[in-house]
């Protein structure tokens, strides 16, 4: 975190500082003068936007926090307490409720991003699998969000959510009742889960340090996916990366507003509004719909693995669901070594474009057979539609490693840059 | 391998030009201390995640099962989970006991789910075994599946009459709790 040789700062006051803790020569060289590639088109405003929603649900969320009740008994009253009594309260919870929908929605686009131009290749392995920690911490943070206004999806999808442990062979059940602090979900879950997702932001934020330190270490991508050569190639990060991330994260913060002030509850889910009833399933659970293909996934396993022929079962259907579910997530903490074709950017990679599209429809419709009841068609389109996203990993990029022709790139970024404003 | 260092290092104790071992025995008993100490210190913060004894203190639950006429089931509190209690037509019960066990997912037979001579009276955690919903099957009114039992709703298990997964996620039949019957018409849940 040395800021290396210091440039003496003209104001007194400044450099005093500065002199005995570089802050402001750091700030300069990291955000200031910061060498970023010329070519960045709009898709990478999101780890700005993303950050933005961060802090803005840390803030709502620490002012919601104190108008917040954490028992069974109080929790579904003070939601409704908030909405209706305290002052500004309606707006707080309705900016937090949509705002954990638009952090995700900025998050998927940012980890498309990613995939789409090969950030996540060599050099940069670890800065992505540090995103997909932060991403993991955020479900887990969003999944237990949901649970304190105990509503009736709050109640049922922790429900569904903790039982998935129970699928652990051996220790399944203990973990479960760890997990709950007694025989089903209660008080005792509620103020642990209260605890932790309070906690679980400022893991994020930590993670989000390391995420942006790493990134400051290899450099941004860009659309190329070629490495900058030189000065040619870049422009300082300010004015006009700072310029161009704030009007992508105004643009972003109106389509956020409009949401929340004229769609609050579009995201949202009808039962919520009725309390928490541990003897009425709703007749129909479904998570929000930033879970939704993961929740296909869990759902699309409904047969067991063992021997054909034989009541030899080595995993039942429920552990072969959380599995693969979790076998999900993992798929992109190893993507950077599943896919050792040299050229990052799907520009020049038309095989690997089709595939990624094909994935990204996949992913969508995963995520409407999430939203549906578990009948029908429903169970063999997500079964399709699961095997797609493993094969896509496990199959069609290893297998375009060897296959897929290395196209000629571009020079230099500059020279791609000049190119394309003749053309 | 400590045992080893130890012996070693009595033998060169004299020997002031070789005090490595000893200080590597040190070190590796540091660490050992550190470490014990430090999971000694954890366990107390993972343990008291754990059911508190008020929780595990929370008693039984007597049943009176007189005014439940056949055919008719309830629903009950039991450790913060739903009981159910269903008094069994004769054509469920006759339904449950025709099943061949061995084309069960989880074999039971529908004796083993009943107490003997009290057929009648089915006693299950309205649990589903997947993921923790509460089946439908209730009420006369309800789904009941495809075996006249219990039907998940959430991601589609069905229960027979006797309780038993029959098609669906769900990997076993719905729990027998323990209990007795304290009279004829009364149970003692737990």
């Amino acid at each position: 975190m040395s800021s290396g040789n210091r440039e003496k700062l003209n104001n007194p006051m400044m450099e005093w500082v500065d002199s005995r803790l570089p802050i402001f020569s750091l700030l300069q060289k990291e955000y200031g003068v910061f060498p970023t590639p010329k070519n960045f088109n709009y898709l990478w405003n999101f780890g700005a936007i993303a950050m933005v929603m961060l802090v803005m649900m840390i803030v709502t969320g620490i002012v919601l926090a104190m108008s917040y009740a954490t028992t069974t008994a109080e929790a579904f009253n003070s939601v409704e307490r908030i909405m209706r009594d305290v002052n500004h309260g309606w707006m707080l919870r309705y900016i937090h409720a949509n705002g954990s929908s638009f952090f995700f929605i900025a998050v998927y686009i940012h980890i498309f991003r990613g995939m789409y131009y090969g950030s996540y290749k060599q050099p940069r392995e670890l800065l992505w699998i540090l995103g997909v920690l932060i991403f993991l911490l955020m479900m887990a943070t969003a999944f237990m969000g949901y649970v304190l206004p105990w509503g009736q999806m709050s109640f049922w999808g922790a429900t569904v959510i903790t039982n998935l442990f129970s699928a652990i062979p051996l220790v399944g059940d203990s973990i479960v009742t760890l997990l709950w602090g007694g025989f089903s979900i209660d008080n005792p879950t509620l103020n642990r889960f209260f605890s932790l997702h309070y906690l679980f932001p400022f893991l994020i934020v930590a993670v989000v340090f390391l995420h942006v330190w790493a990134l400051h270490v290899t450099g941004s991508n860009n659309p190329l996916g070629i490495e900058p050569k030189g000065k040619q190639d870049t422009l300082p990060f300010h004015p006009y990366y700072t310029m161009k991330d704030s009007f992508g994260v105004v643009v972003f913060l109106v389509i956020f507003a409009g949401f929340t002030f004229f769609a609050p509850n579009y995201l949202g889910h009808p039962d919520n509004y009725i309390p928490a009833d541990p003897l009425v399933t709703p007749t129909h659970i479904v998570p929000e719909w930033y879970f939704l293909p993961f929740y296909a996934i869990l759902r699309a396993i409904t047969f067991d693995i063992g021997i054909p022929l034989t009541s030899i079962v080595f995993i039942p259907a429920k552990l072969g669901g959380v599995l693969m579910m979790f076998g999900s997530i993992a798929m992109l903490f190893i993507l950077p070594f599943l896919d050792k074709h040299p050229v990052r950017s799907a520009c020049f990679r038309p095989w690997y474009k089709m595939a990624l599209i094909i994935f990204v429809v996949d992913v969508f419709i995963l995520g409407i057979c999430g939203g549906k009841p578990a009948e029908g068609l429903w169970v063999p389109l997500a079964q399709f539609c699961t095997a797609y996203y493993f094969a896509f990993f496990l199959v069609i990029i290893p297998f375009l490693n060897k296959k897929e022709p290395v196209l000629a790139l571009p020079n230099s970024i500059n020279e791609a840059v000049l190119n394309k404003k003749v053309a | 391998m400590s045992a080893d260092t130890t012996v070693d290092n009595s033998a060169t104790d004299d020997n002031h030009g070789d005090g490595e071992t000893r200080r590597d025995f040190l070190y590796l008993t540091a660490a050992a201390f550190g470490a014990v100490g430090a999971a000694s210190f954890a366990w107390p913060l993972v343990d008291q995640m754990n059911p508190a004894a008020d929780t595990l203190a929370l008693s039984s639950t007597e049943v009176d099962l007189s005014p439940i006429e056949e055919g008719q089931a309830i629903t009950v509190v039991w450790r913060g989970k739903p009981v159910f209690i269903r008094h069994r037509t004769a054509k469920e019960i006759e339904e449950a006991q025709a099943v061949d066990v061995a084309d069960l997912r989880d074999p039971e037979t529908d004796g083993d789910r009943v107490h003997e001579g009290q057929e009648k009276w089915l006693v299950m955690v309205g649990i589903c075994t997947h993921l923790g919903c509460v089946p439908l099957g209730q009420k006369n009114t309800d789904v009941k599946g495809e075996y006249d039992g219990w039907f998940c709703p959430c991601h589609g298990s069905h229960y027979d009459s006797s309780g038993r997964i029959r098609k669906g996620p769900a990997p076993k039949n719905l729990g027998v709790p323990e209990y007795s019957f304290v009279t004829d018409t009364t149970i003692k849940i737990g």
